[in-house]
């Protein structure tokens, strides 16, 4: 047989479908969700925060009774039909009283997480994106705030301004926004070597915008991740502040509050403690498992 | 090494200083004084008791007296109870907290690197995740709630351990359970992590290789190095059992110092919630201060240097 050019059809070399072969584009977001969905665990934290904060929002409403609303005759119930988790020494609802304190417990994570956010990603950016000597005396400040005991502080704070939700987030907010600075000023230490800052500031961008708009979304990951896992240890500190007397004022009732309470009526009546035991537990587990779901995800040496 | 240790006892004075001078202004600007309660006082007792205590001396004397009495190591009377000082208070009722610390630390480096080997010897196997479970747990119980259902369980209901009070051996067990959970998991959870990543490591091959028996690979090789996180994590754990404290003494009826400093928080006794912040700050940053020294001795690669961190 003889072999003719004819016979032969030269294949047609075609960049973009070799392209196509490959995983589809993923943004760095995107990617990230990706990897957190195969994670069991983080999901299923996320679904339990998601369905806490929907009984947060309606639970109070659901019973039919007030959060506040005293009932003499009916004091130290044990779960039953009309108080599905009894109730307390009051005579008060415990199963509106749990979701009233949802609201509070979650609230004083999610706020002091978020008063921390904002000083320490202002303290930590400006540390570490002016370096040099104002480097060195911010971070020796933080050092120093940071050899003291963070508890005893916070108690003394709330001792000085009193109980009340106001204090809970300065207190909080005061203690807990150094570790978050920390690390705001390690990643933007090496991020502002790169060539897009100066890019950017050779097309004259000035330092705020340099350190809000390019340095500061860099830094997301460790930062949502350092969040995830504030939120838990601020509820936890709000228990423990609660149980010294030191929480929100009644008839406001955070889980830290309720559980103290219940507490006190143990050996009789062991449901008051533990159903915001159970709460409490299960906000915790579900915030860790997010956490360190996220730190798995965001951690690029992960990435398949 | 010389330079970094005097910079940390440089850093360690200067945040004592603050922790006093930030004390020393809570306590001054505190509305009303430490005398105001619900009862009034007849104007001539608030005076004479004013007297007695120097309150009515300028502001700038009365803290620089207050920073040379604790130079002197007095902590000042307590406005409370007339015949007490916090010294006298601290020095009656720290031993017993220091007592049932100890105890939990102990429990809890023992019971913790014993679970976190375990769990590291046998990974993903049932003694793994029932360890592992166990830890995730106790994470995430308040250390109160923890104490009430201790007690609840094995004292009121099965009757086993007597549920309050102190002086005996079987006192102790329930309070030290309950503040060693915590440290506990988190010392299993460090040592099986960081067991999991020496074990994997070339030298252990070679020790194997040459013939030694896994006893003697795990216990002098691989053990050896795997405790170093645990070492550091020595100074936080001091640090949580103290604060944890507070919650087990007051709950278990403990006369240590963490259920009288919770005390006087709720009875507002201002010098002696001072005088014990103050006591407790400089043991702690004394304590991780030699943790730290102790862990550089240990293992020798740890050079204690100036080296600025990223």
């Amino acid at each position: 047989m003889q072999l003719s050019p004819q016979m032969f059809e030269p294949l047609q070399h075609d960049g973009t479908a070799a392209e196509e072969l490959g995983r589809p584009a993923l943004g760095y977001w995107q990617d990230v969700w990706h990897r957190l969905k195969q994670n069991k665990l983080a999901m299923a934290g996320l679904i339990t925060i998601f369905l806490l904060a929907v009984m947060a929002t309606i639970g109070p409403y659901l019973s039919g009774y007030s959060y506040d609303a005293q009932d003499l005759t009916r004091v130290n119930q044990a779960p039953n039909a009309a108080h599905w988790f009894g109730t307390d020494s009051l005579g008060r609802d415990l199963f509106t009283r749990v979701w009233y304190g949802a609201r509070i417990s979650l609230g004083i994570g999610i706020m002091t997480s978020v008063i921390c956010l904002v000083v320490g990603v202002i303290y930590g950016g400006i540390s570490g994106y002016l370096g040099g000597r104002v480097d060195e005396v911010m971070m020796r400040i933080v050092e120093i705030l940071y050899s003291i005991p963070f508890l005893l502080y916070v108690i003394l704070l709330m001792v000085y301004m009193g109980p009340g939700l106001g204090s809970i987030f300065t207190a909080l907010g005061l203690v807990y926004w150094l570790n978050l600075a920390r690390i705001v000023r390690g990643q933007v230490l090496v991020l502002k070597e790169q060539e897009y800052v100066l890019a950017a500031r050779l097309l004259g961008a000035s330092t705020m915008r340099i350190l809000l708009r390019h340095l500061i979304p860099n830094t997301m990951g460790p930062i949502i991740v350092t969040m995830t896992l504030l939120i838990p240890e601020a509820i936890f500190t709000e228990a423990f502040l609660s149980f010294l007397g030191l929480g929100v004022s009644a008839p406001a009732a955070s889980w830290g509050v309720l559980a103290s309470d219940g507490l006190q009526g143990l050996r009789s009546y062991p449901w008051q403690l533990l159903f915001p035991a159970v709460f409490i537990s299960i906000t915790m587990l579900a915030f860790n498992f997010v956490g360190d779901g996220l730190r798995d995800a965001l951690d690029p040496r992960m990435r398949k | 090494m010389i330079r970094y240790l005097l910079r940390r006892l440089f850093t360690m004075t200067v945040a004592l200083w603050l922790i006093i001078t930030i004390t020393f202004a809570i306590a001054h600007s505190i509305p009303g004084g430490p005398f105001a309660s619900e009862k009034k006082l007849p104007e001539a007792v608030k005076k004479n008791l004013e007297e007695r205590y120097h309150l009515n001396d300028p502001l700038w004397k009365q803290y620089t007296d207050y920073l040379k009495n604790i130079l002197h190591g007095d902590l000042g009377p307590s406005f409370k109870y007339e015949h007490q000082t916090v010294n006298s208070i601290i020095k009656s009722n720290f031993p017993v907290s220091a007592t049932l610390g100890s105890l939990s630390i102990c429990f809890s480096l023992v019971v913790g690197m014993l679970a976190g080997v375990i769990s590291a010897l046998r990974q993903n196997r049932w003694q793994d995740y029932l360890a592992m479970v166990l830890a995730t747990l106790s994470f995430s119980v308040p250390s109160f709630i923890l104490s009430g259902l201790l007690m609840y369980v094995f004292a009121y209901q099965l009757g086993w351990l007597p549920p309050a009070m102190w002086g005996t051996w079987q006192q102790a067990i329930l309070p030290t359970l309950a503040l060693s959970a915590l440290p506990t998991a988190f010392i299993a959870r460090l040592m099986r992590s960081s067991m999991l990543e020496v074990l994997q490591q070339d030298y252990l091959k070679t020790a194997k290789a040459k013939g030694l028996s896994e006893y003697a690979v795990i216990i002098r090789h691989a053990i050896r190095n795997a405790i170093l996180p645990v070492v550091t994590y020595i100074g936080p754990l001091i640090a949580t059992v103290l604060t944890g404290s507070f919650v087990v003494e007051s709950i278990f009826a403990v006369p240590g110092l963490g259920r009288w400093f919770v005390q006087s928080v709720s009875n507002r006794d201002y010098t002696v919630i001072l005088g014990v912040t103050v006591f407790y700050s400089a043991f702690l940053m004394l304590m991780n201060f030699l943790v730290d020294i102790a862990y550089s001795w240990i293992d020798p690669r740890i050079k204690l240097t100036d080296s600025k961190e990223v």
